[in-house]
Formats: structure tokens, C-alpha cells, sequence
């Protein structure tokens, strides 16, 4: 909110802008943070791609899963899970566990400057492929890798 | 306003290097408690991180994402002693900043 | 619960003899090793040092002048000295022991508020495993040293020695049991030799650990505590039987299923 204002402020806006500002910082709007609901609840990567607005997605080699990610999990409830994309113009990331619940677990956004890299720890229900879908210059592309997971980490 | 979170940042060649830890239940709302109960969802939705006014990195997770999360990455144009400010929200109307300042190569 | 068993009974046993069985078993020390770096352990440490400083209990003070063995309000190197006998106590004290010690001399809590809440649970967060989790932390890579030459010191070493080959509960079982033997397991957790020396010291120094099926840092009294709980045994029935049923956690148990 405060760096909307700022940009008003610096093109001469006035009261006005700041009037617009608040306006425009209501939850809800496009200044509001978003959190992508649909895609969160899609059981497969067909319906995820979907959901992010994408309509189909090629396997591609320059996506890897990186140390540290396990080829079997102790314990499912803390798998750690890095990614990296050579895709040139990779703009984001997002990561799904086929056998999960719901299959979608993060989606990163990668700015110019920030390295298409991510490294984090998911919840693994059981042994499933991990899939990376990266979106790169408007076009969607994915890799998968199997990780087996010893003790289901979903709770049950 | 949830615990303090443990950032890292420091130099690694041109880049700055992040590594935070977030202190956080991660509760999917898929399990239940001892009475049969479903524990309700209680999850970060969205992490910003912002450097010198602008954000270099920014996620929305699910309830899959683990308990205590950690996430670790990269990017370009900071220095050592530069302000890393990270926010997270959750879905309960929580949220949390924390700051650190890049450490020296 | 069964689904669990039964998944982890059928992993069991599709894990090959030989050398795939050692391929597995180097996976596995693999994924322990990635959750070293940057484990969730270090939030508790945090809280910990926060903790040390904060002024609570009714005489509104800190923990600051706290004596663990090396001096008063020293914490590096203390954890690794302990357990050791206390004059002002006249005991012998573990960490956590001196820890309630010093709430109820310096902050003023009774006992047995001091000693309530040992341990976390799910949105119930435990001062006294953030305090361990910090003062142990301030004894990273310092050899194990607690002392043994106070005759107080000696006797509870004894007692210590008995306790492990006491046999008792509903399935008659002791410590020994489990750690008197070499390459026992439960299931997929190799079982240490508690009775070698350099196994001892080996396992003793990983405590306190960030559990990841607990989700909390879990410190050694818990280890022993729900060490006691599988087997049966409670303090009032340690010498007699039959046992009544225990709930072996501290935080809510999830119901089978997702």
C-alpha cells in the first residue's frame, strides 16, 4: 500500500491520488495480494495448468530437481524439495505433488534480477512424483521426479 | 503477529543469497484431533520479499507446504548492509514482517 | 494408526537384503542429512534466548542469574557439564531440573507451576523446550563432560544404572530391553547400544532434535519420557502391574485417514 501511494505522490497526484489509493488497496482488487483459490484445490495437472491460466505444458530437461532433494523421505511431513529452470524468461515456478490431496503445494514468482531457483520443504501424504511447472515467456513446461516417502506426512 | 523469523542473507558472487525459516503451524485442516474434530487450516498464503523497494520474490503456497516453513533463493543488485524485508500473510488475516540486513561476502 | 503400521511393515519388507538394502539405508541418512542446515530448531533457539532475558514469575525477574554448574548466568558450555550436583539444591540436576530450580528460587514460581507444561503441543507452545533448546545450542561442538565425583553425583549414577535393567510395566520390559543388545531395531530406527560408551556419547549429544514427525525440538527428558510411555510404564506403577493405558503424545493424536 505504501509504495502505491508513493508513486501517486511522485506523479503530482495530490489528495486525489491518496483517495485513489485507498480505493484501489480494498481486498479483493487487483493491488490486494492473491492467492490463487482454484488452483489450489485441483486434484491434477491438467486442472492446475488450467487454473493458472495455462493450457498445456511440455516435459522439458532444462527443469531439475537439485541437492537437496531426496530420492526417499524419512518422513513425509518435511520433504525438501529445490528446483532450478535454464529456461530463459522463466517468470515463475510452481511445484505439485501428484499424490497429494490437492496437488498443487507453491507457486513462486521469479522477477528479472532473481535466479530461477527455489528451494523449500513440502508435506508428502505418500510416495508420489514431484512435478516443477515453470512458466517461461507465456509458455508452460514441466519436469517430474519420484520420491518415496516412508511415513505419510499428511497427518494420517 | 506470529514468532520471529530467521532470515539469512548474505553474498554469494553478485547475488544475494536468502535463506529464512518462518515460524508457523502450516495446519492443512485435514487432520483431526483426539475428540475426532477437524483442526482447522491454518496456513501462509503469500510471502513477499522486498529489497530497496522493489519485490525480488514472491510465492503463494497451499496448506502442503511444511510446518515451520523454509525457503532459500537468489537474486541480483544487492550489496552487503542492504535492508531484505519479508511479509507473510495467512489465511487467517495473520501476518508477520521481519527484516535483515545483507552480511558481508 | 494400522494403516501406518501396515505401510510401514509392507516398505520393510520390500527393502531388498544386501547391498540395496544399504542403498536405502544411505538414502535415508541422506534425507537426515539435508534437514541439518536450517532446521526449524533454530526458531526455538531464538525463542530460547528471548526467554533467558524475559522477566517473569511473581518476583518479576529473569533467569539471567541463573546458575547451570559453571557460574552464575554462564550458558556456553553449561549443557554439556550437565547433569552435576547442586549445593543451593543440594541435587543432582539435569538441565531442565536446574531450570525449574532457578524459576522457583529467582522468579518465584511454586514447584509445581515451574514444572508444568515440560514439553509442547500444537498452539501450546513450552518455555521450558525453548530454554532447552537455546542453552543446549550454546554447547554445540563441545564434548560431553558431566561430572562424576561428587558422592551425590555417584549414587545417582547408580540409581541410573539400576533404573536401566529394571524391568516392569505390562510387558516386563527395561531400557536393556531395547539398548543392552547391538543391532536391535524397531521397525525402520536402528535401536543404539546404550551400554558402549562411544555409542552413549554419540546419541546422548543429538538430543535436543528437531522431530520432524512431532514438529517440535524435542529434548532428551522427552526422549525418556516417551521411551517410558511405549513401554507401559508410569511412575506410580513403575513397580507393579498390570499398566493402564497410556497416550504416548503430548499433542493432539490425528485420527487414520486425511
Amino acid at each position: 500500500m505504501n509504495e502505491v501511494r508513493r508513486d501517486l505522490l511522485k506523479s503530482g497526484g495530490g489528495l486525489l491520488a491518496l483517495v485513489a489509493a485507498a480505493a484501489l488497496a480494498r481486498p479483493g482488487s487487483a493491488l490486494a495480494q492473491q492467492w490463487n483459490k482454484a488452483a489450489f484445490e485441483t486434484r491434477n495437472l491438467n486442472d492446475t495448468l488450467r487454473a493458472m491460466g495455462g493450457t498445456n505444458a511440455a516435459e522439458s530437461k532444462d527443469i531439475q530437481f537439485v541437492n537437496p532433494t531426496p530420492d526417499i523421505a524419512e518422513n513425509g511431513a518435511v520433504v525438501p524439495v529445490t528446483v532450478t529452470s535454464t529456461i530463459p524468461g522463466t517468470e515463475s515456478i510452481a511445484i505439485m505433488v501428484e499424490r497429494n490431496p490437492n496437488m498443487l503445494s507453491a507457486k513462486f514468482d521469479i522477477p528479472e534480477g532473481t535466479d530461477a531457483f527455489v528451494s523449500t520443504r513440502l508435506k508428502m501424504g505418500e510416495t508420489s512424483d514431484v512435478i516443477a511447472l515453470v512458466k517461461a515467456d507465456g509458455k508452460y513446461f514441466y519436469a517430474r521426479k519420484e520420491i518415496k516417502v516412508t511415513l505419510g506426512g499428511c497427518g494420517g | 503477529m506470529g514468532d520471529p523469523m530467521r532470515i539469512r542473507a548474505s553474498m554469494a558472487g553478485d547475488k544475494v543469497e536468502v535463506k529464512v525459516l518462518m515460524a508457523h503451524e502450516m495446519e492443512s485442516g485435514q487432520r483431526k484431533d483426539a475428540k475426532g474434530a477437524t483442526i482447522p487450516a491454518h496456513f501462509i498464503q503469500n510471502v513477499t520479499v522486498r529489497h530497496n523497494g522493489r519485490t525480488v520474490f514472491s510465492a503463494q503456497w497451499g496448506p502442503s507446504i511444511s510446518k515451520n516453513p523454509f525457503l532459500h533463493f537468489r537474486f541480483k543488485g544487492g550489496k552487503p548492509g542492504d535492508k531484505i524485508s519479508i511479509t507473510w500473510t495467512d489465511n487467517k488475516g495473520d501476518k508477520r514482517t521481519d527484516e535483515t540486513a545483507v552480511a558481508g561476502s | 494408526m494400522a494403516g501406518r503400521r501396515l505401510a510401514a511393515v509392507l516398505f520393510l519388507a520390500a527393502i531388498p537384503f544386501g547391498s540395496a538394502a544399504q542403498d536405502t539405508e544411505a538414502a535415508i541418512q541422506r534425507y537426515r542429512d539435508m534437514l541439518q542446515d536450517d532446521s526449524p530448531a533454530e526458531l526455538e533457539e531464538l525463542k530460547g534466548a528471548e526467554l533467558w532475558k524475559t522477566s517473569r514469575g511473581p518476583k518479576n525477574v529473569s533467569l539471567e542469574q541463573c546458575d547451570l554448574g559453571l557460574g552464575s548466568g554462564v550458558v556456553r558450555g553449561a549443557y554439556a557439564q550437565l547433569p552435576r550436583y547442586f549445593a543451593d539444591s543440594g541435587k543432582v540436576e539435569d538441565l531442565e531440573s536446574r531450570l525449574v530450580s532457578c524459576m522457583v528460587t529467582l522468579q518465584g514460581f511454586s514447584p509445581a507451576d515451574a514444572k508444568k507444561n515440560p514439553f509442547s503441543a500444537p498452539g501450546r507452545p513450552s518455555d521450558k523446550e525453548a530454554l532447552v533448546s537455546y542453552i543446549a545450542a550454546q554447547s554445540r561442538g563441545m564434548k560431553l563432560d558431566a561430572p562424576l565425583s561428587h558422592p551425590k553425583e555417584i549414587e545417582a549414577f547408580q540409581i541410573g544404572e539400576k533404573l536401566f535393567y529394571k524391568r516392569a510395566g505390562p510387558h516386563d520390559f527395561a531400557c536393556a530391553t531395547c539398548h543392552g543388545d547391538a543391532g536391535k531395531r524397531i521397525r525402520l530406527q536402528d535401536l543404539p547400544l546404550l551400554t558402549d560408551p562411544k555409542e552413549a556419547q554419540k546419541i546422548f549429544t543429538t538430543w535436543p532434535a528437531y522431530r520432524v514427525s512431532q514438529g517440535a525440538v524435542r529434548t532428551m527428558q522427552h526422549r525418556l519420557f516417551d521411551c517410558y510411555c511405549k513401554c507401559g510404564i508410569r511412575r506410580w506403577n513403575m513397580f507393579r502391574r498390570p499398566s493402564p493405558p497410556c497416550r504416548c503424545s503430548w499433542r493432539s493424536s490425528p485420527k487414520a485417514g486425511k
